[in-house]
């Protein structure tokens, strides 16, 4: 099943490395991946979507436990939580001129926005669940998308106190 | 007044109490090996290869329980430790290595002997760290070797730029560590140590199941303490062998892929298994899905990672093992301190493992004409009454030194077992003989492993390192040869090594006298000329190459489903096989 995992690290050359090794060793796949500083600057945090047996993202939670940098690692799977993502996407409006209207009002519908335009594209941006971004991406399939970026997943427990999984529980480090 | 990064680095080793390391120079650390140079508290020790240096630090540090440290250039001498750290990582051992690094300016620039070093050592270190800045360097150091020895201990490899080596920095040691991330839980929950107590004191059939936790962590006595409070038979695991003493009447010897028959009947019976300090590996368990199919599990280790891996355990016990058995055993004299009520309770239980015992002990058919490798070690055994140190190598003579040894005592009994690396005994040994002078340490290995790191012959030569080397030489990569008899029809493809070199010679070589034997009637002689020899000696044993070590639970298969002898198709097959010896040396 798919997890999202949060690990707060100190934010120091090398952790990413030995975060995502952890990963590779056990012939796991990183879904989606996104880093960035928290309010304290000498720590980052990784949001990481894998999915996979539950036995080995146990253990693979475990480990990142372990690694000398990593401060705290929460499977938010098993939490309440809220997730979002942001797509840049970038469609052809060349074959067809009435693909203008129709790119403006599909934006209307998801709440997306059209962050640039030229004579021949348009880009949207929109931000929301992963539902919600690829359900977008598919309306727009049809009006020829010539780009796409999306960021990642990143994840927020609703209620930070109540976040103690079985993973983080009984957790210590070794 | 400031230091350089050298200096700095010397300082530093001592105030850890560092008195040697292991390495050779090269270019981005000769700065550092000149400050060596000019002191005497950290002696260095000069090896012929890096992977020499790695394992013998891990030697020096599997014998004294205090990190072992190697220091080796940039570059090749980096990528020549990876087995070592690899080792040490999969056995938990405390190493600090200290590689050289190109200077800050030129690190990525594929400069002349430069590696990633802490990128290719990333998967096998506990933790490892590039140095840029000369003033981080004590505090490193410092933290190096807190986390290498404290928690599960593994290795830790600290990287050194040259520009750094000679940087200079105010020296102050740092008298803590301080490291958010990093710390490792002691002491076990008290309400799950409570529940194991419990379960101990209800099981009819249960098994003590020790690793080399409760080596690292010194547990020894508490163990011996529980088990006899207890009542209850303790096996051990390789890396466990000497953390409870192998004559005790409780002792039921290795278990495992060549453990002794009756701890591999007792854990698929048992009813309830204490884990202490063992990680379930799957030489230990075999085939997973039977592994004592009835027991409830009590596991207690340093390591969560460990806990549930494998295995499920119906009590987890993270923490120090020597803390959480102090914890438990003073709940088990309160609950039941009784050792004969608790003997007649598991009596039923202790006559069944007699009679496994008593069915199937470790045998070999003694024999006057070829020499059996479990002769020479059970004559090894009696001769040094067991005092001494063991390292050996890896392969069959390996299983039969964990099978014929059976008196360790703890740190006593030093052994590749997670890796298996061939080539890592003799080094080891020499490791252990620097640690202790005056012991005596023994190499127990095989041409095919030997070879792998002879050259530090050399090493035992120039520091008088008196290490017994004991050859079981059979000519062949032994247990390479024993699973092709077993299951691809006796094809030996690639195990043949023919008896090459003359290892007397070689010896003399490096100016160490060797002795061999032949004949079984010879064995004697050679251990005892080669013991009373104060330097280092090679001791020839020309064994029976066909012989293979049984018990043997093949590959994947359970626990009550050992192979306990040759199967008689093999049996006569092996004697058909041409054998080049002189006429009459070996059996028709
Ligand atoms: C570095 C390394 N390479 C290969 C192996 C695979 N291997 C395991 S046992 C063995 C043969 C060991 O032969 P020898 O050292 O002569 O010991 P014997 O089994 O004959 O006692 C080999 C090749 C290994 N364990 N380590």
């Amino acid at each position: 099943m798919e997890h999202i995992i949060s690990v707060l690290v100190e934010n120091k050359f090398g952790v990413l490395a030995r975060v995502a090794g952890l990963f590779s060793a056990r012939g796991y796949n990183i879904e989606s991946l996104s880093v960035a500083p928290t309010l304290d600057p000498e720590t980052s945090l990784i949001t990481i979507v894998t999915v996979g047996d539950d036995r080995i993202v146990e253990q693979i939670i475990k480990q990142l436990n372990k690694v000398v940098e990593v401060l705290k690692v929460i499977d938010l799977t098993e939490a309440s939580h809220l997730d979002r993502e942001t797509a840049l996407i970038k469609i052809n409006t060349n074959t067809k001129p009435e693909h203008r209207d129709e790119a403006v009002r599909i934006c209307d519908i998801f709440r997306a926005k059209i962050v640039d335009s030229s004579p021949t594209t348009y880009t949207l941006e929109i931000t929301g669940d992963t539902d919600k971004v690829e359900a977008l991406i598919n309306l727009l399939r049809p009006l020829g998308i010539k780009e796409l970026v999306r960021t990642g997943r990143i994840a927020i427990a609703r209620e930070a106190a109540k976040v103690t999984t079985r993973h983080n529980s009984q957790q210590p480090k070794a | 007044m400031k230091k350089t990064g050298a200096e700095i680095f010397v300082e530093s080793l001592k105030q850890e109490g560092v008195d040697v390391l292991f390495g050779i120079p090269g270019g981005v650390v000769l700065k550092i090996f000149d400050v060596l140079h000019q002191q005497k508290d950290v002696e260095v020790i000069l090896t012929r290869h890096e992977q020499g240096a790695a394992h013998m630090a891990e030697g020096y540090a599997k014998a004294t329980g205090k990190a072992g440290v190697c220091l080796v250039t940039s570059g090749p001498g980096m990528t020549n430790i990876v087995t070592g750290l690899a080792d040490a990582f999969m056995d938990s051992v405390p190493l600090v290595a200290f590689t050289g690094q190109v200077s800050t300016n030129l690190i990525g620039n594929d400069a002349f002997q430069e590696a990633d070093n802490v990128g290719i050592s990333r998967p096998c270190t506990k933790h490892n760290v590039l140095v840029k800045d000369v003033n981080d360097l004590a505090r490193t150091i410092k933290e190096a070797f807190y986390i290498a020895t404290t928690g599960r201990p593994g290795p830790v490899l600290v990287d050194i730029p040259k520009d750094v080596s000679t940087d200079k920095a105010e020296f102050k040691y740092p008298d803590k560590v301080s490291l958010r991330g990093y710390n490792p839980t002691i002491e076990g929950n008290k309400h799950q140590i409570k529940q194991a107590a419990e379960e101990i004191m209800k099981a009819k059939k249960p098994v003590i199941y020790v690793g080399g936790g409760a080596l690292f962590s010194d547990a020894a006595d508490e163990l011996l303490e529980m088990a006899e409070l207890t009542q209850i038979p303790v096996t051990m695991t390789l890396m466990g062998l000497g953390s409870f003493p192998g004559t005790h009447p409780l002792s039921m010897g290795m278990l495992g892929m060549h453990g002794s028959y009756w701890s591999n009947m007792a854990m698929h019976h048992a009813d309830l298994l204490i884990a202490v300090g063992a990680r379930f590996d799957d030489r230990v368990t075999g085939k997973l899905s039977e592994f004592s199919p009835v027991a409830r599990v009590v596991h207690i280790d340093i390591d969560p990672t460990s806990i549930k891996k494998n295995v499920h355990a119906h009590i987890p016990i993270v923490g120090d093992v020597r803390s959480v058995l102090k914890q438990l055993n003073v709940l088990l004299r309160s609950l039941d301190g009784n050792a004969n009520e608790r003997k007649q309770q598991l009596k039923p239980w202790l006559g069944q493992i007699e009679e496994w015992k008593r069915g199937h002990p470790f045998k070999y058919e003694q024999d006057d004409k070829v020499i059996k490798p479990q002769y020479v070690l059970e004559k090894l055994f009696e001769i040094t009454k067991n005092e001494g140190i063991v390292a050996t190598d890896v392969g069959q003579h390996q299983m039969w030194a964990a099978q014929y040894f059976k008196g360790k005592k703890p740190r006593t009994f030093i052994t590749s077992g997670g890796l298996g690396t061939m080539g890592f005994g003799f080094p080891a040994a020499l490791g252990a003989q620097r640690a202790y002078p005056d012991k005596l340490v023994m190499c127990i290995t095989s041409e095919g492993s030997f070879q792998m790191n002879l050259q530090e012959l050399a090493t035992a030569a120039v520091y008088k390192l008196p290490v017994k080397i004991v050859m079981l030489n059979n000519g062949f990569h032994g247990m390479v040869r024993q699973w092709q008899d077993l299951f691809y029809e006796g094809r030996y493809a690639s195990s043949d090594l023919g008896k090459i070199p003359d290892f007397i010679k070689l010896g003399e070589a490096y100016g160490i006298p060797g002795w061999r034997a032949e004949k079984p009637a010879e064995v004697e002689s050679v251990i005892r000329e080669g013991l009373k020899y104060k330097g280092p000696a090679i001791l020839d044993f020309q064994i029976y190459p066909f012989e293979n070590c049984y018990p043997m639970i093949p590959a994947g298969g359970p626990h009550h489903e050992m192979v306990l002898e040759d199967p008689p198709d093999l049996r006569s097959g092996a004697k058909k096989k041409p054998i080049e010896e002189k006429e009459g040396e070996l059996p028709a």
